[in-house]
């Protein structure tokens, strides 16, 4: 039977309702002038190939790698990371804390989806989630048992949440066997997880 | 305001699910999503806090079944009515039908770059001396503003311990209200974790009038 209505084949109908609604609302925008849509697309390119946790990788194998840069990154992570080429947007402010046998530290935004993208990039789906936004400040280390992660018992756990526009970047500590290898392949072992805090920094011999 | 995005301390969303190698979207539309929003946001009609407001303001059984990116949309569609740049009939009819008002600039392709690696820097000159020293114990204000506010519930009537200064940044509490920038001194605040944690500590940035001596 081929007498069926013909709005059947309508390719509208293939939109999910939040892809119609984006897409009336670009429309709309463009009509007015109002947005380029190439200008979205550099974006999204941006965020796809340009600005990612590599950037945050290579500041933590450098401050491995160099005392004088971690001192520096210590001191005024804004600065020390600008140094490198990492600015902008959702980075102006940043603050670097030091994973230690003392101390593990992970960070959360409880209250919107606050992330450092001038060194992570976009934030995972999880991270913008409720589960993780609630129940970081109150059983990290449940959260972090979710992610694979067992602490040490006597270790304490620092959890920041950033309710201001200072955005937190986690140096992991640096594994065992990572000596004598270069910048490049340090910052193969920092997982984008070792910068929140929910992920620890690979071992050399783990690393697949 | 007390509202279903402030979700420190809550129970009953399960467990974290991270998604091994997680892309950076789940649809086309997350990205035209993100492009739209950041493109909007570059007209300098409202603050990023206004925008974190908006969001907000989602009714919250509709809010926590939201996708992250939906919260976006559903936030923008409201800024962009509320600044006259978009009416709600053309939001239902999915066509302009009339110009409404010009912004003070446009975000073209060629301005991406300088504009994403520029940012929005919050941090301004304060010439009052910092109320607070690294090391002051502090009890944080237990009030319940229907407006926006970065002290999460969780936070409020709690005595912590400032640790450092760490700037002056505009005033979220004001400037979502179109009140002004009138920053202040931020702090880390440190405080016990909750209940039976031992080695846990938890810090918020806190505005410096979030704060009393104690």
């Amino acid at each position: 039977m081929h007498d069926h209505d013909h709005d059947d084949h309508h390719h509208d109908n293939h939109f999910s309702p939040m892809e119609a609604r984006v897409r009336a609302l670009e429309t709309i925008l463009t009509e007015k002038g109002l947005i380029d849509p190439k200008a979205i697309d550099v974006i999204v390119e941006t965020y796809e190939t340009k600005i990612g946790p590599r950037n945050g990788a290579r500041v933590v194998a450098k401050a491995w790698a160099e005392p004088d840069f971690a001192a520096w990154l210590k001191r005024d992570a804004t600065a020390a990371i600008a140094s490198l080429g990492y600015t902008g947007r959702q980075g102006e402010h940043m603050r670097a804390v030091f994973n230690d046998g003392e101390t593990h530290n992970l960070v959360v935004c409880t209250l919107c989806s606050c992330y450092p993208w001038s060194v992570l990039g976009l934030p995972p789906v999880w991270y913008k989630a409720p589960a993780y936004r609630a129940r970081a400040v109150m059983d990290p280390r449940g959260v972090l048992e979710e992610f694979g992660v067992t602490l040490p018992e006597d270790r304490k756990v620092r959890v920041w949440d950033s309710t201001a526009e200072l955005r937190y970047l986690v140096v992991p500590a640096r594994p065992a066997g990572s000596e004598g290898l270069d910048q490049e392949a340090l910052a193969d072992l920092v997982t984008r997880d070792a910068m929140i805090g929910t992920g620890l920094a690979l071992s050399p011999e783990g690393r697949t | 305001m007390n509202g279903p995005h402030d979700l420190g301390g809550l129970h009953g969303f399960g467990p974290v699910a991270p998604e091994v190698n997680e892309p950076y979207f789940h649809a086309e539309w997350e990205k035209r999503a993100l492009g739209v929003t950041l493109s909007c946001g570059a007209f300098g009609a409202w603050t990023i806090d206004e925008s974190r407001h908006a969001r907000e303001n989602i009714p919250p059984a509709t809010y926590l079944a939201a996708s992250y990116y939906e919260i976006w949309i559903r936030a923008l569609e409201t800024l962009l009515q509320r600044h006259g740049f978009v009416s709600g009939a053309e939001l239902a009819q999915g066509r302009m039908l009339e110009k409404g008002t010009p912004p003070k600039r446009v975000l073209t392709a060629e301005m991406v770059p300088a504009v994403l690696a520029r940012g929005g820097p919050c941090d301004r000159p304060l010439d009052t001396a910092p109320r607070f020293a690294a090391g002051a114990h502090v009890r944080t204000r237990n009030f319940n503003p229907a407006t926006h506010t970065r002290l999460p519930r969780y936070a409020r009537g709690k005595i912590g311990v400032v640790e450092t200064v760490q700037g002056a940044f505009v005033f979220p509490d004001d400037s979502a209200h179109g009140k002004g920038e009138n920053p202040q001194w931020i702090y880390p605040v440190v405080f016990d974790g909750e209940g039976a944690a031992p080695g846990l500590t938890v810090s918020i940035d806190a505005w410096e009038s979030y704060l009393e001596p104690v």
